[in-house]
This record gives structure tokens, C-alpha cells and sequence, in this order.
């Protein structure tokens, strides 16, 4: 199994211990607020991922092939989405990231946060850390 | 709601039988019957006009205007029943100064392209901070086009028009008054009256934007004596993708025709077109009869309901539902005109309203929440957003208890 499924099996278990709903939904609003601080000067238009109704705001960085994001939102579910997703990507490898079907959220059954639709700009937001996961591998694969 | 209270009344239908009439209200959100508080968006449909449609598909479906078969006739005539019922429904005296279209968006581009081509630099376009942005990018639209400047009315801390700037902006250069009858964000019912009275003493034509105000009460045109009406089916029961626009017929027969086709033409040969008269000089293509027909089957539904029923089962949820949540610690309503319709848009405390929205839906009740469409008016508030509870008729004050009782347990979850 690969870090990434060994992260998202345990997510899954985390929440299959909850029975109610709104038990899930304050884990993953208690799960956003852990989430590491992004700094305020990346909180710009520049890294923001726009959707409607919640901001998303993706600083992303690495080291050693590894990806590494940082990522807030003016949102708490919103921002409890992105402290699960960013859980099982961070300092996973790029190559890994890059080809992840994250596939895990439709056993959280929260995929419903992440269609286009939602206007969350967490769908975006998946799209950009893969993009820049993607760009990553191909620059290392290139310096190998 | 107390049943037995509303039941015994004899102007009061029984609460159950009217709910009954409403399909998707007995929908299921997540294992509870949906507590359906997004009017404001779209309203719910009646049987009638959900049968009345089928009825033409099923039995009557032809092409209107063209065919001497008789379908195509029945459904003409169908059609052009549903015109003059529209017109009747808000007080016109002519059909022929009813236009169907996609809906008030259209119907208010419609304008812009045909009316508005009459502005050029140096005119005036006023319109109000509380637009939805139909009544306000088409006309942007025709600034860039024409050179007109288009000019908004302040909206007071409450929610109310400026009625004091609105007359100082009013001029000689004004073209056009192009407001919103009842506001989507806030609720507010301007006082289209006199603001009609005094666009007209300076010889300035109206449009009212009245997408919002026809599903809570009755609209007269000629009373009022507004130049151009639109509305939306679909927030007053009827279906989707059909509306329509009242214009007099002064207005009407001066104006160029818009979109191009079949019948809105009188004589097309290459050299040059002549054009139908009103009001098919506005409807090219095959309309959306159905759509036109059931909205027709709507107008009839609101009627048997009664206004009086309407206006005092809204007055109630309006009252009852700003007690409930103005009890609710840190809510804050945005909009609290003196004259308001079915509409409380809010906050509660800091939390975002889409997280209030989200812990709603796993509830099984149905808000709006973000910008309703109305940016520049959250900006006038300097919020994001808002969540909105719209409702109609046959909302309960169960519905709004449970409203409640969610907002309790959002605030809980998310401070």
C-alpha cells in the first residue's frame, strides 16, 4: 500500500467511529482548526483559489521530493476539508500525489464538498496540488 | 402552526391539504422531510400547474401560431389564454402588452437592447444598490454600448432605498428608473409608488424589477402606472425558464425588435423584413408553451389561494420567524425595513454562511446562503454573504422552529 492509502485508511477509520453526522461534521470542523497556520502573507489573491462562497487560500512548497502545502479558508468546514485532504497528501511523495484519485473521500462520503458545484473552491484546490504534485515528479524525474 | 387555530378559520385553508398540493415538499434531505425555506430561489409547484402541463404535453402538444390543424389551434389558443390570464393577473388591459420570455432576466435584457438603444452619452440610467445583478450588468452592458452612465441609489443601514438621493439624482438626463420591487437579498418592499409618481413628474419612464413581488402579493400595473414589469415564473410556482415582461404599449410599438426568426416577422424576403406586430414581434421561435401554459395554471392557483391567505400566512412566518431568530444569541439580521416581505436574510455571529448553510442541509432545511446575486450590496454591508431564510405559504412555524433549533446547534458546532 502506498502512504497515501495507508493515511486515507485511517481517516476513514477515525470517522467511522462516529454514528451521527453532525459528530462528523464537528470532526472535521475540530480538524480545521489544528490545521497549521498559514501565514497572513500568503493569505493574498495571489495564492487564493477562487470560489463563490468560501475562500481558499494554497501556499505550497516541498522538500525532497515530497510535497508540502499549507492552506487556510474563511470557512470552518471548508478549512476541516483541507486539514483532511492536506493530512494525506503532506510530505507524501510527488509522484504519489500527482496520480492520487483521493478516492478515500467517497468513504468519508464528504465528495459531495467537492464537486465544481459546491463553489467551495475545494475542487480547485485539489486540482492545483495535484497540478503542482505533477510538476514536481516531472522536474525531479528530469534532474534524475 | 397551530392547526387546529388555522383550520377553524374559515379563510384559512387546512395547513395539511395545501402542503398536499406540493409534491416535492414531502421530499426527504438526509432522513427528514426537507423544511423548504428557499422561496426567495425557486418556489415549489402545485399540482395544478405540474398537471396542467403534462395535460399539454400529453394531449394538446403542437406548434403555436402556424398550424390550421386542430391541435396546433387548441394550443394556441391555450397559449394565448395564458396571455391574456397574465395580463389579468396584473391588472393590464391589453395582452397584447405581455411578452413572454426566459424569465425577469430576460425580460430586462430585453429592454436594454431595444429601449436602451434609444440613450447615448449624456443620459442617464438610475438604478438602486440593492439590484440583483440582472438589473444591473445588462445595463452596464448598454453603458458600454451607448455611452450612458449609469447611477445608483443608495440604500440606508435598514435596508431601505435613499428616497431623498434618488430624488436629487433624478434629471433631465434620466432615460430610465430601473429598480427592484421587493429585494431578494433583504426583503425590502420599495415604495414603487411614489417612486413611480416622481420618475414621472420629470418625465422618466420605470422598470420594475418584480421577480420578488409577485409571489406575495397582488401587482397592478395600471394602478401603479409603471412603464415595464417583469417577472420569473418560477419564484410564483410555476415552472422554470419561462417569464415575461409588461411594457405599455406606447413603449412596445416604439421599440426596434430584439432577437431575430420566425414569428416575429410579418414578410421576410432578402431585400428586407417587415416585423409582426406586438406582442409577437418580441417572441421569435417556438416559445416555451408548456412553460407559458403552466405559468398561466400558476397565476389561477395563486388566485384560488387567495392574497389575503398569501399576505397573512407570510405576515406570520415574518413575524414569528424574526421573534425565533432575533431571540438566537449573535444572530444578526441584515434588512429590517418596516416593509418587508417573507424574506430574513442573516448572520449568525462570526460563522461563515456557507458552514451555517452546510450544518442546515444535514438537517434537512433548505437556505440560500453567499451573495444572492447582489454583490455590490454585500459590499454596501461589507459582508461576504449572508444566509437567507425565504418563505411562502405553505411554510409552517414548525419549519421555522426546526430553523431554529439548527441555528442553535450551528452556532454550537462552529464558535
Amino acid at each position: 500500500m502506498s502512504t497515501l492509502d495507508d493515511r486515507a485508511s485511517e481517516l476513514v477509520a477515525e470517522f467511522e467511529l462516529f454514528d451521527d453526522w453532525m459528530d462528523r461534521y464537528q470532526y472535521v470542523i475540530d480538524l480545521g482548526k489544528e490545521l497549521d497556520p498559514l501565514d497572513e502573507a500568503f493569505r493574498t489573491d495571489d495564492y487564493r483559489i477562487h470560489g463563490c462562497q468560501s475562500q481558499v487560500w494554497l501556499q505550497p512548497g516541498d522538500s525532497a521530493g515530497s510535497v508540502h502545502f499549507k492552506a487556510d479558508s474563511d470557512a470552518q468546514i471548508t478549512k476541516g476539508l483541507i486539514a483532511i485532504l492536506l493530512r494525506v497528501v503532506n510530505d507524501a511523495p510527488a509522484t504519489e500525489v500527482a496520480r492520487a484519485d483521493l478516492a478515500f473521500l467517497d468513504q468519508l462520503e464528504l465528495k459531495e464538498h467537492l464537486s465544481p458545484t459546491r463553489k467551495n473552491g475545494l475542487d480547485a484546490m485539489i486540482k492545483q496540488i495535484r497540478l503542482y504534485a505533477g510538476a514536481l515528479a516531472a522536474r525531479s524525474a528530469a534532474s534524475n | 402552526m397551530n392547526l387546529t387555530a388555522a383550520s377553524s378559520m374559515t379563510s384559512q385553508p387546512d395547513i395539511g391539504t395545501l402542503r398536499s398540493q406540493f409534491p416535492a415538499l414531502q421530499t426527504e434531505v438526509h432522513g427528514k422531510e426537507v423544511a423548504y425555506l428557499d422561496n426567495a430561489a425557486t418556489a415549489q409547484k402545485p399540482l395544478a400547474v405540474l398537471e396542467r402541463m403534462e395535460q399539454y404535453y400529453r394531449r394538446e402538444n403542437a406548434n403555436v401560431h402556424r398550424g390550421v390543424h386542430t391541435m396546433s389551434q387548441v394550443a394556441t389558443d391555450a397559449y394565448e389564454g395564458a396571455r391574456s390570464r397574465m395580463a389579468s393577473f396584473l391588472g393590464a388591459s391589453d395582452p397584447r402588452e405581455i411578452i413572454f420570455t426566459r424569465g425577469t432576466t430576460e425580460a430586462i435584457n430585453l429592454v436594454a437592447n431595444t429601449f436602451g438603444l434609444g440613450f447615448s452619452s449624456g443620459d442617464e440610467i438610475l438604478i438602486s444598490e440593492m439590484e440583483h445583478h440582472s438589473n444591473i450588468v445588462p445595463w452596464q452592458l448598454l453603458s458600454e454600448r451607448t455611452g450612458a452612465r449609469l447611477r445608483v441609489v443608495p440604500v440606508t443601514d435598514e435596508g431601505e432605498l435613499d428616497l431623498e438621493e434618488f430624488r436629487m439624482m433624478l434629471s433631465k438626463r434620466t432615460k430610465l428608473v430601473a429598480l427592484v420591487h421587493v429585494s431578494n437579498s433583504l426583503g425590502t418592499i420599495n415604495p414603487v409608488r411614489r417612486i413611480i409618481a416622481d420618475a414621472h413628474s420629470m418625465g422618466v419612464p420605470v422598470l420594475l424589477d418584480g421577480a420578488q413581488a409577485v409571489p406575495h402579493a397582488k401587482v397592478d400595473v395600471k394602478e401603479l402606472d409603471v412603464d415595464f414589469y417583469s417577472l420569473s415564473s418560477h419564484k410564483m410556482f410555476g415552472p422554470t425558464g419561462v417569464g415575461l415582461l409588461y411594457g405599455k404599449t406606447e413603449h412596445l410599438e416604439a421599440m426596434p425588435p430584439w432577437q431575430g426568426g420566425g414569428d416575429m416577422i410579418e414578410q421576410v424576403d432578402f431585400a428586407g423584413t417587415t416585423f409582426n406586430e406586438i406582442p409577437h414581434k418580441f417572441e421569435a421561435g417556438t416559445p416555451h408553451i408548456a412553460g407559458v401554459i403552466g405559468m398561466g395554471a400558476a397565476a389561477d392557483y395563486m388566485e384560488d389561494i387567495g392574497w389575503e391567505v398569501i399576505a397573512s400566512r407570510e405576515q406570520d412566518l415574518l413575524t414569528y420567524g424574526t421573534e425565533r431568530l432575533a431571540a438566537i444569541d449573535g444572530l444578526r439580521i441584515v434588512g429590517t425595513a418596516p416593509q418587508k416581505a417573507a424574506v430574513i436574510s442573516f448572520l449568525l455571529g462570526n460563522a461563515h454562511p456557507y458552514d451555517v448553510g452546510t450544518v442546515l442541509d444535514r438537517l434537512g432545511i433548505a437556505v440560500r446562503t453567499g451573495h444572492h446575486c447582489t454583490q455590490p450590496l454585500m459590499k454596501r454591508y461589507g459582508i461576504p454573504g449572508t444566509v437567507r431564510a425565504s418563505f411562502a405559504f405553505y411554510n409552517t412555524r414548525e419549519e421555522i422552529d426546526r430553523l431554529a433549533a439548527g441555528l442553535e446547534r450551528a452556532a454550537s458546532m462552529l464558535s
